[in-house]
């Protein structure tokens, strides 16, 4: 008995993936439960419209956080500001009562506004707009297209890739007229096209059995998740290069894929966390999908006012790719005989001293 | 053609994995690797693949288009066929349609494997599957081709198979290294390179091996001196290197195991564990 616990304490300090998870894992969660899990929202980005704006502004409680006062502005003005993620709440003064348009796909957000607006009775005329009855599945819908894409992208795809390794069959490929860049993209095609596919499906059944509506562009969303895609898959072939079997390459996977569903929006609102805790979220790819995602589907926002998103994005993807691929190519060409074109036998002489 | 390394020193961290190690494998000839765990088999063989890269010394190898190599694992992607693994490997190398189609039926001919053809190579019994490993290293008939340990754990029945299959492409003008821990096999080979603690300990054809052998071996039961003995069956071998054997020994002649064990002992006599 004693043996075989001082045998298992012995592996598992030669375990460091497993201490790792044994360690940073509760302190994970108590970070991200103690400053994260908070459905309140303290404030809210408001605009006010209309002749009155002015002084529409000046009485607003401190929980509405006024960043737009435009008394030029119409009503219309007012959901392109709403439509554009710019505030959660929207005043157009000039008539009574005053109306407040709601932004819906910003849900907890929203469920604190209609809460507070209710108090002020018939003098304001709330309209919920992109999700007037505030269905959680409206808003999660969207995410979760996001979280599939990151659980194929990484734990499949890292799998797959691990597989090769424990196999053997990574050093046969590596003495093969095959570029490590062809072996990369061969291997994570598969995965690409079966997560657009899954993507697809779960779209539409989103839209088919909880009425998620749809009322971007299809080209704009298509583009958003496909850049996603490719920082998911860079993660998981990154993922594989650490490790050494699946189960290393599922735990590596399982600690980068809990802060995105987290931290990134998906469940507690980034606007309610504190603000250390947040800008984790910020670092995280499914932060921007699911901007882009339920932007695009619930309020129809454009790509030009989602263009950040789209940016990091592609710098996330370039990066991430970048990375997964030079060390790949060190898996895969140690010995710096990668060229698959030269027909001559090949002399290599190592250098004297390295 | 010859390849082969050169002078071809290997380190991982502090540990030498090749030392100084020249190796020649002329086109048609066979040379076996052989030597104990951590003796530099596989290190010499993935050099000459271009997986190690050399501290010093060179490497004479085809570019990778004519480089067939087993390794040492089980060289075929378990979830898919014995036809799909041929089709894969040759597919990377080029062929396709019909020339891929003939190539694979006379590899699976050959190789015992034409009614296994639809099986998965998980569904093989370890034989099985290292002839599938072979027939894919050699599908686009390489100029080099290098196997680890082919036949390790394979019964012997298919061991020879395998050796069958290994002499055809050596017959065919192919240079062929292999690494085994079968001496039996290595005897077999036109040219035979012991490696020992990442030193060439001897090389050359096995009767060269033998006629280049000095020093005794006698057979008993109370070895002299045990640092130079060592147990061979029911008895004890020891190894008088410099000094004749004591006068009534029964003096033995010594297979490649006997001459392995021997030198290793003199090297390591030579060069004392610090």
């Amino acid at each position: 008995m004693g043996a075989m616990i001082i045998k298992e304490f012995r592996e598992l300090g030669r375990d460091r993936r497993t201490l790792a998870m044994l360690i940073v894992m509760p302190l994970l969660l108590l970070v991200i439960f103690g400053y994260a899990a908070n459905f309140n929202v303290s404030t809210v980005k408001a605009a006010v419209v209309g002749p009155q704006a002015e002084q529409l502004a000046a009485q607003l409680p401190s929980f509405f956080d006024v960043t737009v006062t435009e008394p030029s502005s119409t009503q219309s003005d007012a959901e392109a500001l709403l439509q554009d993620n710019k505030v959660d709440v929207a005043f157009v003064s000039g008539q009574t009562p005053t109306r407040a348009l709601v932004d819906g796909s910003n849900l907890f957000a929203a469920q604190s506004i209609v809460s507070a607006l209710n108090k002020a009775g018939e003098s304001v005329q709330t309209q919920v707009l992109y999700n007037p009855e505030l269905k959680t599945s409206w808003v999660m819908v969207p995410a979760i297209i996001g979280l599939i894409l990151t659980f194929i992208g990484v734990i499949i795809t890292s799998i797959g890739l691990v597989r090769e390794r424990e196999t053997g069959t990574l050093e046969q490929l590596a003495v093969m007229p095959i570029k490590p860049s062809t072996v990369i993209l061969g291997k994570i095609t598969p995965y690409f096209l079966l997560a657009s596919l899954d993507m697809l499906i779960v779209t539409l059944l989103g839209i088919m059995l909880f009425g998620v509506p749809f009322n971007g562009s299809p080209f704009a969303f298509a583009l958003g998740a496909g850049i996603f895609l490719f920082v998911v898959l860079g993660l998981g072939v990154l993922i594989s290069t650490v490790s050494h079997t699946a189960g290393q390459a599922i735990q590596t996977a399982l600690l980068l894929l809990l802060p995105q569903i987290l931290l990134s929006g998906m469940i507690f609102p980034l606007d309610a966390m504190a603000a250390g805790v947040r800008w984790i979220g910020y670092l995280l790819p499914l932060t921007y999908f699911v901007v882009i995602s339920q932007g695009i589907l619930l309020r129809g926002a454009s790509l030009a006012s989602l263009w950040y998103a789209y940016v990091i994005l592609t710098v996330m993807a370039v990066v991430v790719f970048t990375g997964a691929t030079l060390r790949f190519r060190r898996d895969l060409a140690p010995g710096g005989r990668a060229e698959a074109d030269s027909t001559e036998p090949v002399a290599a002489e190592a250098a004297s001293a390295r | 053609m010859t390849f082969g390394v050169r002078s071809a020193t290997a380190r991982f961290g502090d540990t030498v994995a090749l030392d100084n190690v020249t190796v020649d494998v002329p086109s048609g000839m066979v040379v076996a690797v052989v030597g104990g765990d951590g003796a530099g088999k596989s290190t010499l063989l993935r050099a000459l693949t271009g997986e190690v890269p050399l501290d010093t010394g060179a490497v004479q190898a085809p570019p990778k288009q004519d480089l067939g190599y087993l390794p040492a694992s089980s060289g075929s992607w378990a979830a898919l066929s014995v036809t799909q693994n041929i089709d894969f490997v040759g597919g990377i190398y080029g062929l396709k349609g019909e020339a891929l189609a003939v190539r694979r039926a006379e590899l699976l001919e050959r190789a015992k494997l034409t009614g296994a053809a639809d099986r998965l190579a998980s569904q093989l019994s370890g034989g099985m599957r290292r002839k599938l490993g072979f027939s894919m290293a050699i599908v686009h008939e390489p100029s080099l081709l290098v196997l680890d340990e082919p036949s390790t754990g394979v019964d012997p029945v298919s061991r020879i198979d395998l050796w069958r299959l290994v002499s055809e492409a050596a017959a065919t003008g192919t240079a062929v290294i292999m690494s085994t821990t079968y001496l039996d096999e290595a005897e077999r080979a036109a040219h035979l390179v012991v490696l020992d603690g990442g030193r060439v300990l001897v090389q050359g054809s096995y009767d060269e091996v033998r006629a280049g052998f000095t020093g005794a071996i006698t057979r008993s039961d109370q070895p002299v001196r045990a640092e130079w003995s060592w147990r061979r069956g029911r008895d004890r071998r020891e190894y008088w290197p410099d000094t004749d054997p004591p006068p009534g020994a029964t003096i033995v002649q010594p297979d490649l195991e006997d001459i392995i064990i021997a030198l290793s002992l003199r090297r390591r006599a030579a060069r004392p564990l610090s």
